[in-house]
């Protein structure tokens, strides 16, 4: 079934994986600053919603961006799928340079990089059949699949694991999950090479969560896909994801494999967040790290390290020189001047 | 292209729902099956009223309402009932007209204002202000005065003074749509504002626009009823409800042919107030808060 979905004459097959060294997406430095103004005469300010952030993702891969609420996650999503025009940076999607592509090149870069939003609920017009949603980026592209939109839709549904018979259903019909796989056919209508996952199972009953995650694995091991996945939970993310990239205030603070990441931490607000992930083998606040207070504005950042407001090992440097994203013990990239080592507890 | 393939039923639950709601609105649907009636009156003019609106009959000039003239016949020997039925033609064509061109024009440059935003938003908007500060009569009969009156500016002027309020609504309802996630969705698979303007924006309008577009109809009758008693819109010997009340405007004819006066202010009157009562039901069927 997947085997001819990839496989269809007319359209460019889905390459075998590359070798690991060649990155499908690089991102450098991206900016967004978002432009806010107050009182009467307009004194602007700027909103520093990502602010110098960089990573890559290799075909196949999936990358975790985690972070608290208004760190910046989604805004990077975003921008990835052109979304959001960045303010500066540069994105570079199989060696091309897409920052600010447009017209024709935009179109087919749509087609290669999709998104999948978080709420099932707000993704889907309660107006149109699922028939009509998932077709809907064939139709907007002119694609007309041999055996007609009708089947490839199908195909698709039960790709996602729904009945195509439910083709003419609209979205109230169905559950949570259900939706999300909606959402998630209709992201594979254009058959990308990387999908942006923007929290996809956080409005889910945990449940449901896992349902989709292995919906996901799956999809990714039958279509080669790459993901670029946020969340904020941690949990999901380890069972997900083979490498992690922290955000803390629009700043990037870690990026690492998973069991750099997972095991010995090297920043400490990426310490701090692993240990706030509850364990119920583990009942009790031994190993937790308190954070104190609240996530500065990203009007205002502090200076130097932004998270040095709430580390509990900031010294004087922290607030002078802003630290790089640098190679740490633990092999990670970290953008600490005293990292943390060894495992955590 | 591909449309025959997703031809989704419509109908469902939501719209089902709504004409419950409607049918709740006894007033309502006494108007609906009135302006039918009126519609079909109009329609079938001729055959009704058995008279040429048109034809003068000196000899039974301002007669009474008798077997002949149901209704009497006016100042130069027309037949009232054939007048005020070929009248009804033009009041609801040209309520119809100018509203269709105001709910055209305001959802065009409502959801574009909404879509693009900045200063398109802007400026899309002060016209709108503009528009709507302007006494818009006075702007009429001074354009009437200019391009000499006639049944098409009188449509054109009436249609560009409504658009206003549909196109406050269509952004509005543009802005709420414009960050949706489903419209984020269609937008990342390539869709451009019109795609979105025709697939999702104008279907959710739809339901608040049908109820700007219908009280839209009543005020244009009113204003076209106004005009052509001032002389500035339907030109004699053509009939409208307005310039047949311009006979009444002596004393004497009102006090002694009443019926030269009562059928087409009793026809405005109603037709307006008919039509107000169906915004009235539609508002309240497709938005069930509103409903008391």
């Amino acid at each position: 079934m997947t085997e001819t979905l990839v496989q269809e004459p007319g359209t460019e097959p889905v390459k075998p994986s590359r070798p690991s060294g060649e990155p499908l997406l690089v991102v450098e430095d991206l900016t967004k600053h978002f432009p806010v103004r107050s009182g009467m005469f307009g004194t602007t300010g700027l909103v520093r919603a990502v602010d110098g952030v960089s990573f890559s993702v290799k075909p196949g891969e999936t990358l975790g961006l985690v972070g608290e609420s208004g760190c910046g996650k989604t805004t990077t999503g975003r921008m990835l799928v052109r979304l959001l025009e960045p303010t500066s940076g540069k994105i570079t999607f199989e060696g091309k340079d897409i920052t600010h592509s447009k017209g024709g090149g935009l179109r087919q870069l749509r087609q290669d990089m999709q998104i999948i939003f978080q709420d099932p609920y707000a993704s889907l017009n309660p107006r149109h059949t699922v028939g009509r949603i998932v077709a809907m980026p064939l139709q907007v592209n002119g694609i007309n699949p041999p055996g007609g939109v009708k089947k490839r839709v199908q195909e698709l549904l039960e790709l996602v694991g729904l009945n195509p018979e439910h083709y003419n259903r609209y979205p109230h019909e169905f559950s949570g999950g259900q939706r999300q796989r909606i959402g998630v056919a209709r992201a594979l209508a254009l058959r990308p090479k990387i999908i942006v996952a923007d929290e996809p199972v956080s409005a889910l009953d945990v449940s449901i969560q896992a349902q989709v995650i292995n919906l996901l694995r799956e999809l990714q091991r039958e279509l080669d896909l790459a993901f670029v996945f946020i969340a904020h939970d941690l949990a999901v993310v380890r069972h997900f994801c083979q490498r992690i990239a922290v955000m803390y205030l629009g700043k990037m603070v870690e990026v690492g494999d998973r069991e750099q990441i997972y095991e010995r931490p090297a920043h400490p607000y990426t310490r701090a967040l692993l240990s706030a992930v509850p364990d119920v083998t583990k009942l009790g606040a031994s190993g937790r790290i308190r954070l104190e207070g609240d996530v500065p504005t990203p009007l205002n950042p502090p200076s130097g390290c932004r998270f040095r407001t709430r580390c509990w090992k900031a010294q004087e440097k922290c607030a002078t020189e802003e630290p790089p994203l640098t190679v740490k013990p633990n092999g990670a990239l970290a953008a600490c001047h005293f990292p943390e080592e060894g495992t955590i507890k | 292209m591909t449309s025959t393939t997703v031809a989704a039923p419509v109908g469902r639950s939501p719209a089902r729902a709504a004409v419950r709601r409607f049918r709740k609105h006894p007033a309502a649907v006494v108007s609906l099956v009135f302006i039918g009636l009126v519609v079909l009156a109009a329609i079938f003019a001729r055959p009704l009223s058995g008279h040429d609106p048109n034809a003068i009959d000196l000899l039974s000039a301002r007669s009474g309402p008798s077997g002949a003239h149901l209704l009497g016949t006016d100042s130069t020997g027309r037949d009232v009932l054939s007048r005020l039925l070929f009248a009804g033609r033009i009041s609801l064509g040209v309520g119809i007209a100018s509203a269709a061109i105001a709910v055209v024009v305001g959802t065009l440059l409502g959801s574009i204002a909404g879509l693009l935003g900045g200063w398109v938003d802007g400026l899309v908007m002060r016209l709108a202000d503009v528009f709507m500060s302007f006494p818009s009569l006075v702007v009429i009969v001074v354009v009437a005065g200019i391009l000499g009156p006639s049944v098409l500016t009188m449509v054109i002027a009436i249609g560009l003074f409504q658009w206003p309020v549909c196109g406050r609504i269509v952004r509005g309802v543009t802005l709420s749509l414009r960050e949706q996630e489903f419209v984020l969705a269609a937008r990342a698979t390539g869709a451009g504002p019109l795609w979105l303007m025709r697939k999702h924006i104008i279907p959710a309008a739809l339901p608040p626009v049908s109820v700007v577009a219908t009280l839209a109809v009543a005020q244009a009758i009113a204003l076209e009823a106004t005009l052509s008693f001032l002389g500035l819109g339907v030109q004699p010997p053509a009939a409208s409800w307005g310039n047949m009340l311009t006979d009444a405007q002596s004393l004497t004819v009102i006090r002694s042919e009443p019926w030269l006066w009562l059928s087409p202010g009793i026809a405005v009157a109603l037709t307006v107030l008919a039509v107000n009562f169906i915004g009235d039901g539609l508002r309240d069927a497709v938005d069930p808060r509103s409903a008391s």
